[in-house]
């Protein structure tokens, strides 16, 4: 049994919630500098070499990268031989994001109420999924979520029948739809499989993988690569001005799933797609 | 690709030579408003209150900066997605605003109202919010300070790179745009 206690949680938060707004992650820094050599579109250049100017100015002067910083989406695995003492732990994270927000001078973009709309001035509550891992670590993943993109990501309730064709095809709508209101280039999070809340949770943690990396299972990884290529022939480009990067990678995640569905959840992220990671 | 340097606010006249797909440097005073502002902009010219500032000629920019640091005039600052106003526009641009910035597409209404009212709807770069802000020199809350981020604020620009993407003669630079890319 390992005993941690829940201000070192909340410390870590507040410090990934700043990071997260202010420096790109090592992988999204990679692609995008990868997609401004590539572009081919003259204008969707001009907007790529924008958007690695911004960048410099966010990290130099601490200015966050878009001033949609989010709703925090943690992720919380905690390691089943952990306990966690001196207080509740959601209220820990609620803490750290509190904390952040304030100090980091991050924008405060949380309602206390979906249809009376009073913002709750500190940016919580945020949206915590927890998982139970072997072990007696913890991972906490710090991802704020911007709703130019999360507006445009859609949950499809496809039949067996529909098969591979039928989620390619909900794929590709969801990413025509979306255009330029999700800033692109934009990553997607594809979930295929479980139940109608399981496919959502799979395409969110789809977005927090490494950018670039590849499913394991082999039919997966091709549907990935082939995603990447269709949505890139779209032509919609950065900013949706027309070009050739409109997606700088399509990752999805599987799940069993019952014998009369086919349940596929779409979640477009924009080209600010932040996620910070920590092994406590 | 053509550059121009425009001044605001943009009158008819001005808005009237603009077309889709020009890139402009924006310098003068332009006014922020989002989806409560709008909201409550709506509920005033649906009662006796009348609208916090006259729009006929103004611009209004989408967008909720995050809050400024010390010495810094404002935080990030780029465009929020447009569509969301929709709804209010095509009444707005009747009453005689000049432009939009934002970002993303817009109504069959609004592309309209903006054609029949030679307005102009211009894009700036979604998620560069740093970068924009250093072209705003000043800012100040106008009207609606209880909305924190979502105030209506008094911006003064300094060459401020917008895309045309809608003019009044009906051109939408993200239909025509994506086709020559198309495969």
């Amino acid at each position: 049994m390992r005993t941690i206690d829940v201000d070192i949680i909340t410390d870590n938060i507040k410090e990934m919630c700043i990071e997260a707004n202010h420096f790109l992650s090592k992988d999204m820094d990679i692609a995008m500098k990868e997609a401004a050599r590539n572009e081919e579109a003259p204008i969707g250049k001009q907007i790529l070499e924008q958007l690695q100017e911004n960048l410099k100015v966010a990290a130099d002067d601490m200015i966050p990268i878009c001033q949609d910083t989010g709703m925090a989406v943690v992720f919380i695995e905690a390691g089943q031989d952990v306990h966690f003492t001196g207080g509740s732990l959601e209220e820990a994270v609620n803490e750290g994001v509190r904390k952040g927000y304030a100090e980091g001078f991050l924008r405060k973009s949380v309602v206390s109420d979906p249809i009376i709309r009073e913002n709750t001035k500190d940016n919580t509550p945020a949206v915590i999924h927890y998982s139970i891992v072997p072990g007696d670590k913890v991972t906490v993943k710090v991802a704020p979520k911007g709703f130019g993109s999360e507006n445009m990501s859609r949950v499809f309730m496809l039949k067996p029948a529909d098969g591979l064709d039928g989620v390619k095809n909900a794929v590709l709508t969801a990413v025509r739809d979306a255009g330029p209101n999700a800033c692109p280039p934009m990553v997607v999070g594809v979930g295929i499989g479980g139940t109608f809340e399981k496919c959502a949770l799979l395409s969110k943690e789809a977005l927090t993988r490494e950018v670039g990396s590849q499913a394991d299972i082999p039919w997966v990884s091709e549907l990935e690569e082939e995603l990447l290529q269709r949505i890139n022939g779209l032509g919609i480009g950065p900013g949706g001005l027309g070009g050739t990067t409109t997606a700088l990678a399509v990752h999805v995640n599987t799940y069993p799933t019952h014998i009369a569905g086919l349940p596929v959840a779409v979640n477009i992220c924009c080209h600010v797609n932040r996620h910070v990671i920590r092994e406590i | 690709m053509m550059e121009k340097h425009v001044a605001a606010p943009i009158t008819k006249d001005i808005a009237r030579t603009l077309r889709a797909g020009e890139y402009i440097y924006l310098t003068g005073t332009i006014y922020t408003a989002r989806d409560a502002a709008h909201k409550r902009m709506e509920e005033a010219l649906s009662g006796d209150e009348g609208l916090p500032l006259d729009v006929r000629g103004q611009v209004i920019y989408y967008m909720g900066p995050s809050p400024a640091r010390e010495g810094r005039p404002i935080g990030s600052a780029g465009p929020t997605t447009a569509s969301r106003m929709d709804r209010y526009t095509p009444r707005l641009l009747d009453l005689g605003l000049g432009a939009m910035i934002g970002k993303g597409k817009r109504s069959k209404e609004v592309l309209e109202a903006i054609v029949r009212n030679e307005s102009v709807y211009l894009a700036a770069v979604g998620g560069a919010g740093a970068l924009i802000s250093k072209c705003i020199k000043e800012s100040e809350v106008v009207a609606y300070d209880d909305l924190g981020t979502e105030a209506i604020r008094k911006l003064t620009v300094e060459n401020f790179p917008v895309i045309v993407v809608a003019d009044c003669a009906g051109n939408n630079l993200y239909e025509t745009a994506i086709k020559e890319y198309e495969r």
